[in-house]
């Protein structure tokens, strides 16, 4: 829960939000009325078929979508290929020419692997030093056998805000369909129009975990890349998890709610981390954009630091942050975000606060980082100057 | 598509032929093969020093990173990332020049 003092040092709302106190009481809820397959026809059923209903139609409401364009899927993983694969297969006349941004979610470049491998063709739009795709170079890249282009709303890592309203004009004035990747930003912020498919997580907005949501909106074509099945308007295979999806919808009408006055005060915590740790830490870059950017993420890398021995460092004293250094987390290669924004990848952390994060566990933070990153460079032999 | 999120290799193979030489050849030459960063950076800039100032400094290494790291390091310590060439072992030379 945000309000207890574990969440203090939990500065990992990016990789996934702490459980919001109305997703809790929507699944015990859900879960007594909410567990019948919702394609049958008895009472049980028709209950569970609502219910799903109407957190379609919550759901639609925040995205600005309509629910009828809501599909819940397993995660926002899949939410993010079908889209992905999807969107390709139904435009394969067209083309096969698919246009992503240098810096977008790992699971929607794996998508364009797949398909270049599938004898696809893939133009990776790259970055400034902030993260940011330019609209105009995204622009030329599209080309008359275009299928899909792909645009995040906010970087996952570095938290830079993308011009998707800019390439959505761009997009729409070339007939090229545009799929935003929302995950992060869903919950937090209102998702910028003009997006042909849409894509967002629960679990990033303090929902639970295997809820994804697909949104496609009306007159796009779209193709199953996977075996037909009835659920979900025919978009996503298997049975609808009722219970997680019902509390996923009322998480994110409540979370949202929250953030009228927590994205602002969030954002300010990120601004005092943001300047004071260049002024405390030695030979530190704070990386994206500082004004355009997602309200609650900031992320810098320290020189002659391992990243990974900064994060089991900063977890050794109470700390829980991210990083995109090579050999954290599953990869052994450095962040291809950061690669592409040309910034360091070692000694990297992502700071990202959930709901709730309270002042007084930044100030912590930053009181200890500056003697954590001395005694690494100490330990590593780097002479101070 | 550059993205090579699971790549396992520390050293992939030379993605293209390396450009002719430039510029004289360097004053100091830094093996940092099979280091993984931060270390070459961290041995850059222990040795820079080494050479007179307007000098080049060469980095060896094979860890990826360094691709990055190296420029960007140039460019937060106000020194003149010269170039990269790709070295036909595997792995990349990397041109620094001291500029205080």
């Amino acid at each position: 829960m945000a309000e207890s003092t574990a969440s203090g040092t939990y500065f990992d709302a990016a990789s996934t939000e702490p459980a919001h106190p109305a997703a809790r009481a929507a699944l015990l809820d859900a879960l007594e009325s909410g567990w019948a397959d919702p394609a049958r026809l008895y009472g049980r059923a028709r209950s569970a078929r609502m219910l799903l209903d109407r957190s379609r139609a919550r759901v639609a409401e925040v995205l600005g979508a309509r629910p009828d364009e809501v599909s819940f899927t397993a995660s926002g993983t899949q939410a993010v290929h079908l889209a992905v694969l999807g969107g390709l297969s139904a435009r394969r006349r067209v083309g096969r020419h698919l246009v992503v941004g240098a810096v977008e979610h790992s699971s929607v470049l794996h998508a364009a692997e797949l398909h270049e491998q599938d004898g696809g063709e893939v133009t990776a739009v790259g970055v400034d030093r902030l993260g940011r795709v330019d609209a105009d170079a995204f622009a030329a890249a599209l080309r008359p056998d275009t299928a899909l282009a792909c645009l995040q709303s906010a970087n996952h890592e570095v938290g830079t805000v993308q011009p998707v309203a800019e390439v959505a004009e761009r997009c729409r004035a070339a007939g090229v369909p545009l799929f935003v990747d929302a995950a992060q930003s869903a919950g937090r912020a209102d998702v910028p129009a003009g997006w042909s498919f849409l894509a967002a997580s629960a679990h990033k907005w303090g929902g639970p975990a295997g809820v994804g949501v697909l949104a496609v909106r009306k007159g796009t074509r779209w193709r199953s890349p996977l075996p037909a099945d009835e659920r979900e308007g025919r978009r996503v295979p298997g049975f609808e998890n009722v219970p997680a999806i019902a509390a996923a919808a009322a998480a994110l009408e409540a979370y949202r709610a929250d953030m009228a006055d927590e994205a602002p005060r969030l954002s300010s915590l990120v601004d005092r981390i943001r300047a004071e740790v260049p002024r405390t830490v030695p030979d530190v870059e704070v990386v994206g954009d500082p004004v355009h950017r997602l309200p609650h993420l900031v992320t810098f890398s320290c020189l002659y630091v391992e990243g990974e021995a900064l994060l089991t460092e900063l977890d050794r004293l109470g700390f829980a942050v991210s990083s995109g250094s090579s050999c954290t987390a599953d990869t052994l290669r450095p962040s291809h975000v950061l690669e592409a924004m040309g910034v360091l990848t070692h000694g990297n952390v992502r700071v990202s606060l959930p709901r709730g994060a309270d002042a007084s566990g930044v100030e912590r933070f930053l009181a200890v980082l500056p003697g954590v990153v001395a005694d690494l460079r100490r330990t590593a032999g780097v002479i101070p100057g | 598509m550059r993205f090579r999120g699971r790549a396992k290799h520390a050293a992939p193979p030379a993605e293209s032929t390396p450009p002719p030489p430039a510029g004289p050849p360097p004053a100091l030459v830094i093996d940092a093969l099979g280091r993984k960063c931060p270390i070459p950076i961290i041995m850059l800039a222990e040795r820079i020093r080494e050479v007179p100032v307007g000098e080049v400094v060469a980095v060896l290494a094979d860890d990826a990173a360094a691709r990055t790291d190296v420029p960007a390091w140039c460019r937060m310590k106000s020194q003149e990332f010269v170039r990269e060439e790709t070295l036909p072992q595997g792995g990349w030379g990397f041109h620094i020049r001291r500029n205080y």
